[in-house]
């Protein structure tokens, strides 16, 4: 049914009231409150704050961490997305589950995971600090906590497209004689390609702004290992709020690039609006 | 093989160990930069900026030597738990002794002696909690007393977390103690009226100063005077009144070398010298000019305006050390486990 472009009655008035009314308060006040205060002072200020070298290395650390994670979980993603979805075997629920499991539970257990299997006091914390090798409290902790926290977003975005697409084109492929890495790269690839796109954009997004499980794993070093994130919370409790909010507006700006992008995506390509809505 | 090609190889050879002649000696003359890591409690961030800023000049002029120093702030307990666990602190900066110990218990990462290696307790500098009301003190409050009232709302950070929420909490409790009729009892009832009227319970005295200053919350703000008078100096800060209670606590933040993180990088020299740099004119007029009250005699008498006099106690002569005091209070089903879960 296509839906009707004038409300029809009071009521249907009255809830798509209530909707904006949410949205609004609730999403589209706070980030222009972020917007206004970063420029409050002054496009001078604003830039100052940005020119600052702890700044541009919390902003070098979160684009090497999304850069790293995103291609990770990409790779994962597909890869277990066509195991479920293609193949029958034992524990595949158990598999499906595990992939939930981030999203479960909350990203400071995550952080605190990662402190019990590599801290100096952790199970395999005094190996490692034998052979010189940093986890926690260095970078590849922080890329490691990231890769955790936005490892479900490829593959449940995948999962339902494939399992809605079903086998029947592999099946075909196949029996017309294709290998498998040609069934893969010429039917399932291009049939996933937006799904797959729409979930790298949503890790993307979610891999530069995390902060809890990468506050545990951090150590705060500033100009080392502190990301885009923790570096607002540090100049907000510095009483420097002009940079704290033009390095949120900074931080806001690329996830809002990424939904735009996701948007465009989905106006030039209604078939990935269809097949997410299928999902639902 | 061509001669010209041959000649040339042999003017290039000698040219090179021409210019090794002459940079070697200056390579040698100018030893390789080194960084440290302070880890540091939450208020410290602008003393410990301008210390790095003195102290690195001070260093390359004495040795030739470029030393960079890294800065990591939080709750003094939870950054001590972060060392223990790995973080490569070269130095600690913490708000209190036990937080220190912790490195000695945990993973024997210093000596246990290691208060007794630099003078003054291994604190170069020392604080004390003070309160910090809107401007003019409308809930007229004047000492420990008035945080029990009724419609006073007090803003501490968590304990468990926080160094400064500890020694505003023995402060308090000894302040109780000491009132007529006072004993552990009746402290321990006083501690659970002032923290029924505590609306939030932030992790670190940084956070604690955000939800009073910046978010209006609360009444009072007990506070690290260092915090408090820095508070007073941020735009702003003319909204605000300090108030010193009758009686109150010597804080004695306590510095260290993180012995096995500094002999594994080979920063124990500098380490060491950083912390003395603490204990100098510069480091104490820093200290004083960062609000920390400077050990100093004749920095301290500079200073003497912004350091009002005020009645102290030391948590040895009123708790029996910092071991005894997290142990009946602070640690789990102590005093606070007890008065703030029931």
């Amino acid at each position: 049914m296509k839906p009707s472009r004038v409300p029809a009655n009071l009521g249907a008035m009255l809830l798509l009231g209530v909707a904006l009314a949410y949205v609004g308060v609730l999403v589209l006040l706070p980030l222009l409150v972020v917007f206004v205060e970063a420029l409050r002072s002054g496009v001078g200020a604003y830039l100052e704050a940005l020119s600052d070298p702890y700044a541009h290395s919390a902003i070098r650390l979160t684009l090497m961490t999304a850069a790293i994670s995103v291609p990770l979980n990409l790779v994962f993603g597909v890869a277990a997305s066509w195991a479920i979805t293609k193949f029958d075997f034992r524990g595949k629920n158990a598999l499906i589950t595990l992939i939930d499991l981030p999203f479960a539970v909350s990203p400071v257990i995550s952080g605190l995971i990662y402190l019990l299997v590599f801290g100096a006091q952790g199970w395999l914390g005094p190996w490692l600090l034998e052979h010189d090798i940093r986890v926690v409290f260095a970078v590849p902790g922080i890329i490691l906590a990231t890769t955790f926290v936005t490892f479900p977003f490829v593959a449940r975005e995948l999962i339902p497209l494939m399992q809605a697409q079903g086998t029947d084109e592999e099946v075909t492929a196949l029996s017309l004689g294709a290998s498998g890495w040609q069934t893969f790269w010429l039917v399932t690839l291009p049939n996933i390609r937006w799904g797959l796109l729409y979930g790298v954009l949503l890790c993307n997004a979610r891999a530069m702004g995390e902060f809890g499980a990468v506050s545990v794993v951090s150590g705060h070093i500033r100009g080392l290992t502190n990301t885009l994130p923790l570096h607002i919370e540090i100049l907000h409790k510095e009483y420097n709020p002009v940079g704290a909010f033009a390095t949120a507006a900074l931080l806001a700006m690329l996830a809002l690039v990424t939904l735009i992008t996701k948007s465009l995506l989905e106006m030039r390509h209604p078939e990935l609006r269809q097949g997410v809505a299928r999902q639902r | 093989m061509n001669t010209s090609f041959s000649r040339r190889m042999l003017v290039a050879l000698a040219s090179v160990i021409t210019a090794g002649a002459v940079t070697l000696p200056v390579l040698a003359a100018a030893p390789a930069p080194v960084t440290l890591l302070n880890v540091s409690y939450d208020p410290t961030r602008e003393l410990y900026e301008a210390v790095n800023k003195a102290f690195a000049a001070e260093w390359l002029k004495s040795t030739g030597q470029t030393v960079t120093i890294r800065q990591s702030h939080g709750g003094s307990g939870g950054q001590a738990r972060a060392v223990a666990n790995g973080l490569e602190a070269d130095v600690v900066t913490l708000a209190l002794a036990f937080d220190v110990d912790a490195l000695y218990k945990q993973g024997k990462l210093i000596p246990q002696n290691w208060a007794a290696r630099l003078p003054n307790n291994s604190a170069p500098y020392t604080s004390t909690i003070v309160f910090l009301v809107r401007k003019g003190n409308p809930k007229n409050i004047r000492d420990w007393g008035d945080l029990a009232r009724a419609g006073v709302s007090v803003i501490t950070p968590n304990p468990k977390t926080s160094g400064g929420a500890r020694w505003n909490y023995l402060a308090a409790w000894q302040w109780a103690k000491r009132q007529p009729g006072g004993s552990d009892a009746s402290a321990e009832a006083f501690i659970k009226k002032v923290y029924a009227n505590v609306p939030v319970l932030d992790s670190g005295a940084r956070g604690s100063t955000v939800t009073f200053v910046e978010r209006g919350i609360g009444d009072v703000l007990l506070a690290w005077e260092n915090e408090a008078l820095l508070a007073k100096k941020q735009p702003g800060g003319d909204k605000f009144d300090i108030v010193l209670p009758s009686l109150s606590i010597l804080a004695e933040p306590p510095v260290t070398v993180v012995d096995k993180v500094a002999s594994r990088r080979g920063t124990t020299r500098v380490a060491n010298a950083y912390l003395q740099f603490l204990y100098t004119k510069q480091g104490q007029e820093i200290a004083a000019q960062n609000f920390y009250r400077p050990r100093d005699a004749g920095v301290a008498a500079k200073y003497a305006a912004q350091f009002p006099k005020i009645s102290l106690f030391t948590i040895d002569e009123a708790f029996g050390g910092w071991d005894k005091a997290q142990a009946s209070h602070f640690a789990d089903r102590g005093s606070f486990d007890r008065i703030y879960t029931r």
